[in-house]
């Protein structure tokens, strides 16, 4: 079967949220595509938003390809997601405040504790420590995939340090330099407002008595494959971007090194992980951390986005027990679904994943980025023995998803334009509200029939518009 | 302003300086070379550009001799040496990306754009695009870079520590090319007539200086060259023009520093002085001596601003 098509009806016929677009792309084309293609291709490499990929020997700088093919949803579509990924939100930041206070949904049975208290990602520094507002992940990106007119799946939880939000904001900024045609006859929603929503919200969650609070953005510096990300944040909010060498810890505070000399630093948002947080107390080999800087986090005089230890709330094996989350916590039916899931550490589990592999999607639990996965319907028999080897070694560090026929999306290839498989991540904040910018980070897989966006691995990203009433 | 960052814009305004620079010497060594000249200088007109035994073994661990192809190729595209015009666009790419939030796009887009030409030129490509049309090229990046930073960027610390870079770095740089020939304006000195009008003109083009020099002076001696290039104000790559420059940037920054004070004694210094007395007491020892106190300006500069704690 055809999966289903953002734009295209079984039939053939346009959706509504496509109506106008669709008129256009038909009068548009072939040369005139291409050469629009090209037009985008070389805005990017000026700007030089590239970002750096792993692995690679030369540690190559390459540019995430960007399709000029938007990805288009309806008011009531987007209104859909959002009340979904808000929820799911508030319900993460309550579990992470209840993990490290009173524990009551482990003590009510609701989750197994163990599968909390022994998590790598589970942090004992940070008990019985009161964060302002009570929120964890000030910063979240819910990855959604699509299989239907209203099937809408979560596939992921991204609460540590969601990256993605520049392109958001940069493929909008170069669609609206390409096609300015397109925005006078479409109402698009403006994404260009979330870095000063982000600004706002970082200082609403300073420290107690900081009135005028010094915000900064922590970096591992520029050969991290996102310090592009970090770059444009910090510009866009007009605050500083830090290195771990340029603040410090004194007298119970921290500091950065000003050429006006010391200057004290309230909130940090930062995208270095908890690993490398802080030499002290967790790996001593960092050297993109701060030392001494939980030390200040744990007496309340420095506030860190997102908190340390937010990762036990969107491991994958935690990912089972969102649903169970929202209605503990908020008294509700969760909005959007999860995709069912198999633990390996449950014996059916395991026994029925290792029997039909060849129809699911692996994932290791502490994975992302789509590295160490494997997807069933693609693989070839060697890697699905070697695979196997694995899951038996070590069956607790992987779960099992049905393979989902993701909703293709029209893409521009070499051929012309063809259907490809996308996602969505939208970014959602918390601080004095929870809220949700209208748009997100459409992520699509420009080979032919692959399942996996993910940069890392040959995907693109697309910008994306939600139509207003 | 962060320390860092207030680092990263003083390397970049050194670094374009001496990429346009290095450039300026190249197209300069390249038209003298077309000259008949002595035999014995013409050997070492491409070993001149190399201003220590350091440098020079450095260039002759890959290469045979010192001739124009493998010169220019070292000092140009070369990326294993660290002041090649390459080494000098990617240390400026690197610090504007660093330094990203605090510039403008379109600084970013003209140091990529920069950077994307230089990367991909091969020596083939400068043979055939022929070597003054390459040099030109970079020269006149630098102009436009200056230009966009001038246009857009907001007059704030970050662009005093850009203006304070470039204005050192032609301190050195002018220092440099005058200590290269200090001997040609010995021989002057004693009313030695051994350069001609051709290499001194090519001379003052190298330092930028050329037509400033046809306006204020007459006929081109040594005497008045060195008076242009050391005290002159007009011109922006006088020792005295860039020890002002850095002067008024520094009390801009911070009167009290200390390093403000150092420039402001460096600049009346030399705003006292004599030609004549510069050349009866050696111009050599005056250029080292000059030399040595930009680098204590410099290292003064760090700890003022750079090494905080």
């Amino acid at each position: 079967m055809r999966p289903f098509d953002e734009m295209l009806e079984t039939d053939g016929t346009v959706r509504m949220a496509y109506a106008q677009f669709g008129e256009w792309l038909e009068g548009a084309s072939k040369e005139f595509l291409t050469r629009k293609n090209d037009e985008a291709d070389m805005m990017f490499r000026r700007l030089g938003i590239t970002f750096t990929v792993y692995g690679d020997a030369a540690q190559t700088e390459r540019m995430i390809p960007f399709d000029i093919i938007p990805r288009i949803l309806d008011p009531q579509e987007w209104d859909y997601l959002a009340r979904g990924t808000i929820q799911r939100v508030d319900a993460l930041n309550a579990f992470l405040d209840d993990v490290y206070h009173d524990q009551a949904i482990l003590k009510a049975g609701r989750i197994p504790p163990e599968l909390v208290l022994n998590n790598d990602a589970f942090r004992p520094e940070m008990l019985d420590m009161d964060l302002p507002r009570r929120i964890y992940a000030h910063i979240a990106g819910v990855d959604v995939v699509r299989t239907g007119p209203r099937d809408f799946f979560v596939l992921e939880d991204n609460v540590r340090t969601p990256s993605g939000v520049s392109y958001m904001l940069e493929n909008r900024q170069t669609m609206m330099r390409l096609f300015p045609e397109l925005f006078a006859t479409n109402h698009v929603a403006p994404v260009e407002r979330y870095p000063s929503e982000l600004r706002a919200n970082l200082r609403s969650v300073a420290p107690i008595g900081v009135d005028d609070p010094t915000v900064v953005l922590l970096t591992p510096g520029q050969h991290n494959s996102a310090f592009f990300e970090h770059a444009f944040l910090a510009t866009e909010m007009g605050i500083e971007l830090v290195e771990g060498q340029d603040l410090f810890v004194d007298d119970g505070l921290v500091f950065m090194r000003t050429t006006e000399g010391p200057k004290r630093v309230d909130v940090i948002y930062r995208r270095v992980d908890d690993d490398y947080i802080d030499p002290l107390a967790f790996r001593s080999d960092s050297m993109l951390g701060v030392p001494g800087l939980l030390s200040v986090i744990r007496r309340g005089r420095v506030t860190l986005t997102n908190a340390i230890g937010t990762g036990v709330a969107d491991d994958k094996a935690m990912y089972v027990y969102v649903p169970e989350m929202i209605r503990f916590y908020l008294g509700e039916e969760p909005i959007l679904q999860n995709v069912p899931t198999y633990s390996l550490r449950n014996k059916d589990d395991y026994k029925y994943v290792l029997e039909n592999l060849e129809s699911l999607v692996v994932k290791e639990v502490h994975g992302s980025g789509g590295y160490g996965m494997l997807v069933g319907p693609k693989s070839t028999k060697k890697e699905r023995e070697e695979y196997t080897k694995r899951l038996k070694a070590d069956p607790d560090a992987f779960i099992a998803q049905p393979t989902l026929a993701l909703s293709t999306c029209p893409t521009y290839v070499d051929e012309g334009v063809a259907p490809r498989h996308v996602d969505l991540r939208p970014f959602v904040l918390s601080g004095q509200r929870t809220t949700v910018v209208p748009g997100g980070l459409t992520r699509v897989a420009l080979k032919e029939g692959s399942l996996v966006v993910n940069s890392s691995q040959g995907g693109g990203t697309k910008d994306t518009w939600v139509l207003e009433r | 302003m962060l320390s860092r960052t207030a680092d990263n814009l003083y390397w970049l305004g050194r670094y374009v300086e001496r990429a346009e620079n290095t450039a300026r010497l190249l197209a300069g060594t390249q038209r003298l070379s077309l000259m008949p000249i002595p035999t014995d200088e013409a050997g070492n007109l491409w070993r001149n550009l190399f201003q220590s035994e350091f440098e020079e073994n450095a260039f002759l661990a890959k290469h045979s001799e010192f001739s124009e192809t493998p010169v220019m190729e070292y000092m140009a595209l070369d990326p294993e040496n660290p002041s090649s015009i390459y080494s000098c666009v990617h240390g400026a790419r690197e610090n504007v990306r660093a330094a990203r939030h605090v510039l403008t796009t379109e600084i970013s887009q003209c140091i990529n754009e920069t950077w994307m030409e230089v990367k991909k030129c091969r020596p083939q490509d400068v043979i055939d695009r022929g070597t003054q049309n390459y040099l030109d090229s970079i020269k006149e990046r630098a102009h436009l870079f200056r230009g966009v930073v001038h246009g857009t960027m907001r007059r704030g610390e970050p662009f005093m520590f850009w203006e304070l870079g470039a204005a050192l770095e032609r301190a050195e740089n002018t220092s440099r090319l005058m200590l290269a020939r200090s001997a040609a304006f010995h021989r002057a000195a004693k009313r030695d007539d051994g350069f001609d009008f051709y290499r001194w003109g090519t001379f003052l083009r190298t330092a930028n200086a050329y037509s400033a020099y046809r306006q204020l002076y007459r006929d081109i001696d040594p005497v008045s060259v060195a008076d242009l290039l050391i005290l002159n104000t007009q011109i922006p790559r006088s020792l005295l023009s860039c020890i002002e420059d850095s002067a008024e940037v520094l009390r801009n920054l911070k009167r009290e520093a200390q390093c403000a004070a150092m420039a402001e004694r460096l600049a009346s210094e030399l705003r006292t002085m004599r030609l004549d007395t510069i050349l009866r007491s050696g111009l050599e020892g005056f250029l080292h001596d000059f030399r040595k106190q930009v680098h204590v300006l410099s290292d003064q500069i760090r700890v003022d601003f750079i090494m905080v704690r």
